[in-house]
C-alpha cells in the first residue's frame, strides 16, 4: 500500500518581493522595547525576520560611551534595515530623518515612512505622508509607507510610487488586532504592490487573520517585545504568519449560517 | 565660536571642520550621520566642511525602534 504523502500545494519557495528583492520571511519586526539588544537579537532570530526596523535619534555625546550600538549587535550585513520616521509629525521632519538614515546606512534607500498626526492615537497624518512621499520618491528613496486602513489612501500611495503600503490594524502598540478586516481586504484586492499590516497586532491570531486576508506580510514590534515572554511570542508570530499564509493559499470554506453534517447520512442504520 | 550641537550650546575653535568635530567627540569610525542647519553633510565631505558660528549641528545614530 502506498503511503506516499501528497505534497501540500503551498510552494516551498513563496517569497515576498519588495522592490525586486525576494524575502523568505513575511514577518518584519522592530528592534526597540526589549530588555536589551541581546534579547532583541534573540527574539528577531526566533521570529525569522529578515527585515528589521530602526529609529534615528541623537547620538549620545560624551555619555554612555561603551553602550552597545544597535548596528554592532544586529549587523546590516545580516539583516535588511528599515529605518523608520517614528516621532515625525510633519513631512519636513520625516524627510530629514530619511536623509540622515540613508547617510547612516551608507546609501541604503529602503525606508519606512510614517508621519503621525496625533500623540494620543498615533494615527497617520495622511496629507503630510503624501507630501513626504512625493519628496522622498523624487530623491530615490524606496518607501514602505505606514497609512490608515483606507483603501483610497493606500491606492494613492501606491500610485505615487511607494514600494509597499502598510495599513494599520489598529493604533500603534494598542494590541487591538485587525479592526477593519473589510477595508484591509479591499486594500489587498486593489493593490499591485505588497500590502503589509503594520501596527496594532496583539497576538498570534491577529497575525494569522492579516495573512488570511491576503496581506503579503506584517510588521510588528510591541506584540513581541511587550509580551510576557518575548522569545516565545516571536516563535508564535512566526508560525501564525506561516499558518495564515498557508490558509490563504488553501482557500477557506465559505461561511454559512446553518450546519452541514461532517459524517455521511447514507448508511445510517436507524 | 558658539554652535548648537544636538540641542546644546557649545564652544568650538574658529575655522573648525566637521572632521575635527568628529575627532573631538571621539566619534571617528562610529556609525553616525551629521546635518548642519538641516542639510546632510556626507561623510566624504567632513574634511572640507567648515563649521560657522551659529551653526545648528545634529549628529545621529541608529537605535532600536518599531
Amino acid at each position: 500500500m502506498s503511503t506516499q504523502m501528497q505534497e501540500t500545494k503551498l510552494p516551498a519557495n513563496d517569497p515576498m518581493i519588495i522592490d525586486g528583492t525576494a524575502y523568505q520571511s513575511r514577518l518584519l519586526v522592530g528592534t526597540g522595547k526589549y530588555e536589551n539588544l541581546h534579547q532583541a537579537k534573540q527574539a528577531i532570530d526566533i521570529s525569522g525576520a529578515e527585515i528589521i526596523t530602526m529609529a534615528v535619534r541623537r547620538t549620545n555625546i560624551g555619555q554612555k560611551k561603551d553602550e552597545p550600538n544597535l548596528l554592532d549587535i544586529l549587523s546590516p550585513d545580516d539583516y535588511t534595515y528599515l529605518p523608520n520616521t517614528a516621532g515625525c509629525y510633519s513631512a519636513d521632519e520625516a524627510v530629514r530623518t530619511c536623509r540622515l538614515a540613508r547617510e547612516l546606512l551608507d546609501g541604503h534607500s529602503l525606508v519606512k515612512l510614517e508621519v503621525l498626526g496625533d500623540e494620543k492615537t498615533l494615527f497617520p497624518d495622511v496629507a503630510q505622508t503624501y507630501k513626504a512621499a512625493e519628496i522622498l520618491i523624487k530623491e530615490g528613496f524606496k518607501i514602505m509607507v505606514y497609512t490608515n486602513d483606507d483603501p483610497i489612501a493606500a491606492k494613492r500611495l501606491e500610485e505615487m510610487g511607494c514600494v509597499a503600503v502598510m495599513p494599520l490594524a489598529a493604533p500603534i502598540g494598542s494590541g487591538l488586532g485587525i479592526r477593519n478586516p473589510y477595508n484591509i481586504a479591499t486594500i489587498v484586492e486593489n493593490a499591485n504592490v505588497p500590502i503589509l499590516v503594520d501596527a496594532g497586532v496583539g497576538t498570534a491570531s491577529d497575525a494569522a487573520i492579516a495573512m488570511e486576508l491576503g496581506c503579503d506580510g506584517l510588521l510588528m514590534q510591541t506584540a513581541i517585545a511587550g509580551a510576557k515572554d518575548p522569545l516565545l511570542m516571536a516563535s508564535a508570530m512566526k508560525k501564525a504568519v506561516q499558518a495564515g499564509r498557508e490558509a490563504y493559499h488553501a482557500g477557506r470554506i465559505p461561511r454559512k449560517r446553518y450546519a452541514t453534517a461532517s459524517s455521511p447520512v447514507d448508511g445510517l442504520f436507524f | 565660536m558658539e554652535i548648537t550641537l544636538n540641542g546644546e550650546t557649545r564652544q568650538l575653535p574658529d575655522d573648525f571642520t566637521a572632521a575635527q568635530l568628529v575627532d573631538l567627540l571621539d566619534l571617528g569610525g562610529k556609525r553616525m550621520a551629521m546635518e548642519i542647519n538641516q542639510e546632510i553633510v556626507p561623510r566624504s565631505t567632513f574634511n572640507n566642511t567648515t563649521i560657522h558660528p551659529g551653526d545648528t549641528i545634529e549628529i545621529v545614530g541608529a537605535i532600536g525602534g518599531g
